[in-house]
This record gives C-alpha cells, structure tokens and sequence, in this order.
C-alpha cells in the first residue's frame, strides 16, 4: 500500500465511502457484470439470510433500539445470535433489516463514514448530517436492492444541539423519513409497531421505554416466524440500546431478561384469568390486544 | 540561448535542505513523551481551531510542526490510509511503524524529486497494550525517520529542548509531572507558558477503543499546577477539587465530538 495523496481538484475530501470507490473496494457498487436496475425474475439460486423485527423509541432521556437476534434463509433459521442494533458512533445507533449480508457492510461502512469524517474534519457531523450519509448509502445499494438484497436501516440518535432523541426510517430507494416518537421494521415490524402503539406515551422512563420495546419485540416473535423470541435455554435475549446524551450504551443483558420476565408474568396472568374465570375478561392486559 | 548554471548535487541538495531546517525552525516546537497511561503530546500553540496534533487511528496520533498545510494535508493523507487498511484488514493490523515508512517513502520522495522539500516535521506516536511498548517515529522533512521510545522534540530548538528532555525525564511518571517538564522543556529558563498558550493531547492506554483524547485547557491548568493541587480530585468531592473532575469529564465528551 502507499499513502494515498490526491491533488487538491481531486480530493475525496472527508468522504470515506468515496475512497472505497477510488480504491475499488466498495461493495455497495455492484460487481461488474451485474446488470442493476433489473429486477430479479426467477428466484435467487441460494437462500439469503436476512434480518428481521427493530424498533426504535423516544422517551425522556434520549431513544431506545432494539432488535431480535434471529437470521433466517428461507425457513431455516440461519443465525440464533445475529446482532441488528450497532452503535454508528459515540452518540447514534443504526438497526438492520433486509438481507444480512450486505446489512452489515453498510453498517461497517456506515461506523467508519462517520469516524473518517470526524477525524478528517476534526468535528463529528451533525445528526441530520449522519441521516442524509446513510441515505445515501441505502440509495447506492438500490441495484442490489432490485435483485433481491434490499436493506433497510432504522437510525436513531440524541441530538446533541437540539438536545434531545431523534429518529429516522428509510425505503429501500434511500428516502429518509423522520419520526416524532416511534417506529419499528423488518418482517415483524408492523406488530412491534402496532405494541408501540397501544403503550407509548410521551416522556416515558428509560425502564418503561426498555419494556415496552422488549414487549414490542415478544409480539412481533409471537406474530412472524422469522423474529426471534428470547431463548432462554441458550440465554440469548434481543439487543437492547439506550442513546442518550452521554452516548450509546448497551442495556445490559440481567435488565433485559427482567424485562422479559415480567412481560412473560403479565402474559401469563392474563391467560390464566382468561381459563379459570369467564367472568373477568376485562382483566386480561392490554399485551393482548 | 542561455545556458543553466551547474550545480554540484551536494550543494543542491544542500540548499534544499537549509531551506527546509530555516522555515521549520521559524514554527513552534513541539515535545512528546511517554508516561505510565500513554503517550502525551504538547506543543506551544495559541489558535484553538487550527490543530498541530491529532487522532489517526484508534491507537495513533499525528503531530506536526512547520507549514501547517503541508502537515494537514500529511494527517488527512495518514487518516485516509489507516482507514482504508482498517477496512481492507483489520483495526489490529494498522499500525505506526508502517504509517511512519510510508510518511518517509513519500517525504524523501519529495525531498529527492520535486522542486521544494516540504517544510515540515512529523510525529507518528503509538499506544501499546503494556507501558514500555510505546513507539514515537519523528519524522524529518527529508524523510529521515528517528524512533524514540522516551520523548521527542520537533520543530525550532529542538535540540535544546531535547537536553532540557533528557534530564527531566524519568521512566513511570504520571501525566502532571510528564505535562510540567515538557512545558518547562519548551519554554526553557526564561518563559512559563500558560494553559491558554498550550495545544495538549494524550493517546490514553485506559481510554477505550479510540485512545486520543485532548486535554482541554481547564484540565491543562489543574495538571500544570502539578502533582499538590491535582492530588485533591481523586479524595475530595466538593470544592475546586470536584470542579476539576467534572471539567475532565468534559473534556471526554469533546474529546469524541
């Protein structure tokens, strides 16, 4: 290797994804022969692992990700222990959905984006900044998208200058689009979402915020096959962040399966008012909606 | 039709060269020194936006001295390259050995080829797992590398500032005593240099994934008044004690914006 230097007409500038492209290593261009922009006809020769059920919510401090740990390629489950919510950088978090493979290069790309920038620039960007950066990402990825490895990140992060949490969804053509409070993605996003729904409510404590994304994700198990439940035999619980203004941190794995706990105790209950009295059907909780 | 002047290569060579020491020596000079946490870098400079040191790589900071675009357009060169090999290989394998080399191929490269040698002097300093495996490579405008493995003095006076260095320096210091004597070393007998004067940062063993960190001036000041005055942090937890502490809390946060 030799130290890259450009003239200053030429330079990449603070662009990490850029120098792949120079050096002809970025895999979010599609290998030569490839024709993208052709939508995949017959079905891909292989099964693809993809991700599956994130979710993202606002409360008091800052956003809460979360994403189940199940890989599935077709209907094998591919990977029991797959992480879908990585920290981007000190103060935001990316989720994936869609087809692993290239989901996790664009995360990859998407960490060292944003670091390359803020040590080239010497200031990290903006929130909206980094949103706009994985826009583009997912946009450049849209020829493989047509074949069949659409990926769909969910963004989230705390705005340090406005000073408070933020959260940003996309399409598999790159639009980006901003949510007040909530959202949740992948095969099983539409019953997380629906979870979420029923529970949010503004300025939420960070446990409360915690249970309701572990309760969204349970559902959402419950619904789609290819979200994984908590495993509590190999003790492999769903990924649980918190990104506030002291930045990203992983909830830790005791607070999750507590978590998970008592969302398995109220469940339980319900179902048992529900067997042994036929006259309190009121008192089933609301997870059963 | 006019004829060139011969010029002997020793002396052209010769030229190049005292051009490139003059213009160094009008800049700042800078020191770097190992202590037991890491790697501390400090050099004399009043702007706060306009950086002579900074972050590399998750274990490796760049330092310069001399025309500041030169050595600016060094750093983004390093950075780009320690990003491209973390992404081709793995964090692991970027290393400062080879980033300083290639400093030297391309710095010699200059010096040999082109018109103008670069002005500049360089540091590549890296944090090891273990006190004792720190590197410092010193880098001179004619690709000349010098490996260090206590301190180093860059720019105008080095030498001097180097002696001065040599008998203040002793193996297992902390940060406060490393900070007073280079800030003594750079500003000699005659001169003591304030916070607001300083540009310092540190390559921090206990600093996680990304070692850099810069010691902004309140920390600057605390650690300068030396090790009476910064004893009080780690005990106490009201007066200026705890004020200090949360300025070093601070000072983490920026240190990652």
């Amino acid at each position: 290797m030799s130290l890259p230097t450009f003239s200053p007409d030429d330079h990449p500038g603070p662009d990490f994804h850029e120098l792949l492209r120079r050096a002809g290593i970025s895999p979010l261009v599609p290998p030569a022969g490839s024709r993208p922009g052709t939508p995949a006809t017959a079905s891909l020769p292989f099964e693809l692992a993809h991700g599956t059920t994130i979710c993202a919510v606002r409360y008091r401090d800052g956003v809460v990700m979360a994403g189940d740990r199940r890989a599935t390629a077709g209907s094998a489950i591919a990977h029991r222990t797959m992480e879908k919510v990585h920290p981007a950088d000190s103060h935001s978090g990316v989720a994936i959905a869609g087809a692993a493979g290239p989901a996790m290069e664009m995360v990859r790309i998407f960490q060292l984006q944003l670091e390359h920038y803020e040590k080239v620039e010497g200031q990290a960007l903006s929130l909206e900044g980094k949103a706009n950066q994985l826009s583009q990402m997912v946009r450049s990825n849209l020829g493989m998208a047509m074949q069949g490895f659409v990926v769909v990140p969910l963004f989230a992060g705390y705005d340090l200058r406005r000073a408070r949490g933020r959260i940003y969804t996309y399409d598999p053509t790159g639009g980006r689009y901003e949510e007040t409070d909530y959202h949740a993605d992948g095969s099983g996003g539409r019953d997380a979402r629906t979870t979420i729904k029923l529970g949010f409510r503004e300025q939420m404590s960070r446990e409360d915020a915690v249970q309701l994304c572990v309760r969204a994700l349970w559902q959402a198990a419950d619904e789609d096959s290819a979200t994984g439940g908590p495993d509590v035999v190999r003790r492999i619980y769903p990924t649980v962040a918190t990104i506030t203004a002291e930045g990203f941190r992983p909830v830790p794995e005791t607070e999750v399966s507590e978590a998970f706990q008592s969302v398995i105790e109220t469940l339980t209950a319900a179902e048992v008012h529900q067997v042994e009295g036929e006259g309190a059907p009121e008192s089933a909780g609301s997870d059963r909606s | 039709m006019t004829m060139p002047f011969y010029v002997a290569p020793e002396q052209f060579m010769k030229d190049k060269a005292d051009f490139a020491r003059k213009n160094i020596a009008r800049g700042r000079p800078l020191v770097a020194t190992v202590y037991t946490g890491g790697v501390l870098i400090c050099s004399e400079n009043p702007s706060r936006s306009l950086h002579k040191v900074s972050e590399i790589y998750d274990r490796i900071a760049f330092a310069g001295v001399g025309k500041y675009n030169e050595f600016d357009q060094l750093r983004v060169s390093g950075v780009q390259h320690a990003d491209l090999k973390g992404y081709q290989f793995s964090r692991e394998d970027v290393d400062a050995r080879s980033l300083a080399n290639l400093y030297a191929r391309y710095m010699g490269n200059v010096f040999t080829h082109e018109m103008k040698p670069l002005e500049v002097e360089i540091l590549v300093a890296e944090v090891g797992p273990q006190p004792g495996e720190d590197q410092l490579f010193h880098i001179l405008y004619d690709g000349t590398v010098v490996d260090e493995d206590r301190f180093t003095a860059l720019g105008g006076e080095s030498d001097a500032i180097s002696s001065r260095m040599a008998k203040a320096f002793r193996p297992e210091w902390d940060l406060s005593a490393a900070l007073v004597a280079s800030v003594e070393a750079l500003g000699g007998q005659e001169r003591r240099m304030g916070a607001h004067e300083l540009e310092v940062a540190v390559l921090e063993r206990s600093n996680g994934r990304r070692a850099f960190r810069r010691v902004l001036e309140a920390e600057v000041e605390v650690l300068l008044a030396g090790p009476e005055a910064s004893g009080a942090p780690d005990g106490a937890t009201g007066g200026p004690g705890g004020a200090a502490t949360d300025e070093t809390a601070a000072g983490d946060g920026t240190a990652e914006a």
